[in-house]
């Protein structure tokens, strides 16, 4: 049925047709509106039987989440940014004793300084974690990829953490296709955990594991994602049987056939991307788009076979590995048949800053022109960052570096346009 | 005419044995069906308090359920001494999942058991004093205040022994730890710190809060029993001697125990819904020295020339507990 909705509530109805039995819910933005709207069905008695946790921290929210998985209930959080920082303990804790917990990480910076804006810093914080790791390009495909995220979490037995872009999905109101009890349970059978706490068959969870084993624990794990690989594209194709669109899957690939520079992105700015690229194609120019949709397990095979063609990559990313450069680089590069030199990131939108089309314009010019630089910050106000080292240099107590630039801004606002 | 009133102490005690008790007064623990809940075999420390303690609260709780039970574990020399891969101690189903969430994975358990229907399984989670008063205090704070059906049992011996003997925030003034030691000025933990669990248990209002020792094993069992008969949220606090931080003989656990009881240092005691109902007395208030001399942990306060002050005022802690809690029937003492 076609609705006009927030992301959020899309996303909350999406997972009260997944029939979860235990949510945790503790506030942060951007993600909040998810949990109030559970809250609200559970409360009403629309989602039988459901307990509904409103837990003091993050860090007890994945805890609770773990004891609900494992006691054989299909458990479901949502955090974001510091929150996610601060379940992080629980976040490992939860792939490594392989608990199929479904969470909606709405992307927001991490502080400091404080940004409660979307940017990827905080679900790539957590890549390594164990996780498998989706990221929706719109409303639709985030409550896509929640009722897959179950049907994986449980035929794998690993959680999965579904990123959408905080405000600029989770509050943005878009047309979405919300699919019908039946259809979602005909793709998603009850949960049959592989372990369970059960008084009838006791078991321990949970035992210390040295030297002689760990290596293998962890080794399972990472096949396990490799087998994710697979399974990925199989049950993307399933939903479009079941469902009758296309979603999820491992990469999207758009007018890449005979691209010479292609465009690596996750996540919402997508639409800009392709919306830009189209532009440039009409100006002839040999353009495309490659949006990841799962980022654990990186799909190396998919990307690698993307971009095998292509003369110059440019990964546009919402991410910054401080002192190295870009998180998706790192992973495209290591996918990248060609040489290293001709993979190119640009870091944009940190913090919420806007990723516009001229900008986007400008860097793929200087791409298709071979003379972008291997690291771009775009849009980068380099006369503020001038300003800052020149006050470090002059004064030892040159103060807070955050205050001082939005001092020398002249705002006190964030400036978000 | 004056007469000499005769007392039989014994009476009451279950000290007389199991033999001449009823069925149903006899100890789990003697009983042919004891379910060995945290079996034989583990890798404890000889004379381990915790052991003992969670062993017979454990099987206590088994009898209570119908054993019908399920554990959460914190990190701590509890779980590290009970499932060394690829072995467990534990015959009922357990979980560990990390050092500060016990409770709230308590409260997972009971949430998932709740929706499946299965009211008739409880749950346990379990932690030593750092896994309780330090790094889990804020899951086992809003697991209270949720009065989410869960019993959580601390095993209080007073420092972080798993880790070689720190101190925590349960540990005693003056005791040397790792981190406390008494050297140059440093006379060892100091005074005026801490926090006493079971009282901000009982400020939670939760249905039950209760402490006990290893000394007692009787009275841990029936608390355990006893708190079995509530739902929402239930506290209880075990000390648990440990030779190796306190610096006793492995032979003396429980004589510890039972002195950090008779000298008012560890009140035992029953509360419902905040309010005490019940404390275990103390016959004869014990010095102070009598707990502290036996033990290396203590040690600095009586070598020459003495901490005299020192003891002055872990006495007076005693005291202080003796009143409040109303440990020694005076009034009888009198007669």
């Amino acid at each position: 049925m076609l609705k006009q909705v927030e992301g959020s509530a899309a996303v909350a109805e999406a997972i009260a047709l997944c029939r979860p039995q235990v949510i945790c819910a503790y506030p942060i933005s951007p993600q909040t509106h998810i949990v109030e709207a559970l809250g609200r069905r559970v409360d009403a008695g629309e989602l039988t039987p459901c307990a509904f946790v409103n837990v003091e921290s993050e860090f007890a929210a994945m805890s609770v989440a773990i004891g609900a998985s494992a006691t054989g209930a299909r458990a479901y959080t949502a955090t974001a940014s510091q929150g996610l920082l601060f379940m992080a303990e629980a976040v490992y804790n939860a792939a490594g004793l392989g608990l199929p917990i479904v969470m909606t990480v709405a992307n927001r910076a991490i502080g400091a300084p404080i940004n409660i804006w979307n940017d990827h810093t905080d679900a790539l914080s957590q890549r390594d974690c164990g996780w498998l790791q989706l990221f929706a390009e719109d409303n639709q495909e985030a409550l896509d990829l929640h009722i897959q995220a179950f049907r994986l979490a449980e035929e794998l037995s690993l959680p999965v953490m579904v990123c959408m872009d905080g405000f600029i999905l989770t509050h943005a109101y878009e047309r979405v296709d919300m699919p019908t009890q039946a259809q979602v349970d005909s793709y998603l059978p009850p949960y049959e955990p592989r372990q369970v706490l059960d008084p009838a068959d006791p078991v321990s969870i949970g035992a210390m594991v040295g030297p002689e084993a760990f290596m293998e624990v962890r080794y399972l794990a990472h096949a396990k994602q490799q087998q994710a690989l697979e399974l990925i594209p199989a049950w993307a194709d399933e939903f479009r049987r079941v469902f009758g669109r296309p979603s999820g899957g491992l990469v999207h690939e758009y007018r890449t056939s005979d691209a010479d520079v292609i465009v690596v992105a996750l996540g919402s700015v997508l639409g800009t991307v392709k919306d830009t690229v189209d532009e440039m194609r009409e100006q002839g120019q040999k353009i495309g788009v490659l949006g990841i949709t799962c980022f654990r397990p990186w799909p190396a095979v998919a990307v690698r076979a993307a971009l095998q063609r292509a003369k110059r990559v440019v990964v546009l990313e919402k991410s910054l590995a401080v002192g190295m450069g870009g998180i998706v680089g790192n992973n495209v590069s290591a996918s990248f048949a060609g040489a290293s030199d001709r993979v190119h990131t640009v870091i944009a939108g940190l913090g919420g800053r806007s990723i516009t089309r001229g900008s986007l314009h400008r860097v793929f010019g200087q791409a298709l022109a071979d003379s972008l630089e291997p690291l771009t910050f775009l849009d980068l106000d380099r006369a503020l960052v001038d300003r800052v080292l020149e006050r470090e240099r002059a004064h030892r107590r040159s103060g807070p570096i955050a205050e001082g630039i939005l001092k020398d801004l002249g705002v006190v606002a964030a400036k978000i346009g | 005419m004056s007469y000499q009133p005769i007392r039989f102490y014994q009476t009451g005690t279950f000290t007389v044995g199991n033999r001449l008790l009823t069925e149903e007064q006899r100890s789990v623990q003697s009983g042919r069906e004891r379910t060995n809940s945290l079996n034989s075999g583990h890798r404890a420390c000889q004379g381990c308090g915790e052991a003992l303690g969670a062993r017979y609260a454990i099987d206590a709780a088994m009898a209570a359920t119908n054993r019908q039970l399920v554990a959460a574990n914190a990190t701590g020399c509890l779980e590290v001494f009970s499932t060394p891969y690829p072995e467990t101690s534990w015959q009922i189903p357990w979980i560990h999942s990390l050092f500060g969430n016990a409770a709230a994975v308590g409260t997972g358990i009971a949430a998932a058991l709740q929706v499946q229907g299965k009211r008739d399984v409880r749950v346990v989670a379990q932690g030593g004093d750092g896994g309780t008063t330090d790094i889990g205090f804020g899951c086992l704070s809003g697991m209270f205040e949720r009065n989410d059906d869960v019993l959580y049992i601390c095993y209080d011996n007073e420092a972080y022994m798993n880790t070689g003997v720190q101190r925590s925030s349960a540990t005693p003034p003056t005791a040397r730890t790792n981190t406390t030691m008494p050297v140059g000025e440093s006379t060892g933990a100091r005074f005026g710190q801490g926090k006493n669990l079971p009282l901000i248990a009982m400020a939670h209002e939760i249905p039950y809060v209760a402490t006990a020792t290893v000394a007692e094993l009787r009275d841990l069992e029936a608390k355990v029993r006893r708190a079995m008969e509530f739902r929402g949220a239930r506290y209880i606090h075990v000390l648990v001697p440990c030779p190796l931080g306190w610096g006793h003989g492995s032979a003396e656990t429980i004589k510890m125990a039972r002195l950090a009881h008779e000298t008012g240092l560890f009140p035992v005691f029953e509360a419902e819904h905040g309010e005490v109902k019940h404390v275990s007395k103390i016959r004869r208030q014990l010095p102070v020295e009598d707990y502290l001399k036996p033990q290396t942990r203590f040690a600095h306060l009586f070598k020459p020339p003495g901490h005299a002050d020192l003891v002055a005022r872990i006495q007076a802690l005693a005291d202080r507990n003796v009143k409040r809690f109303g440990l020694v029937d005076h009034a009888e003492e009198a007669t």
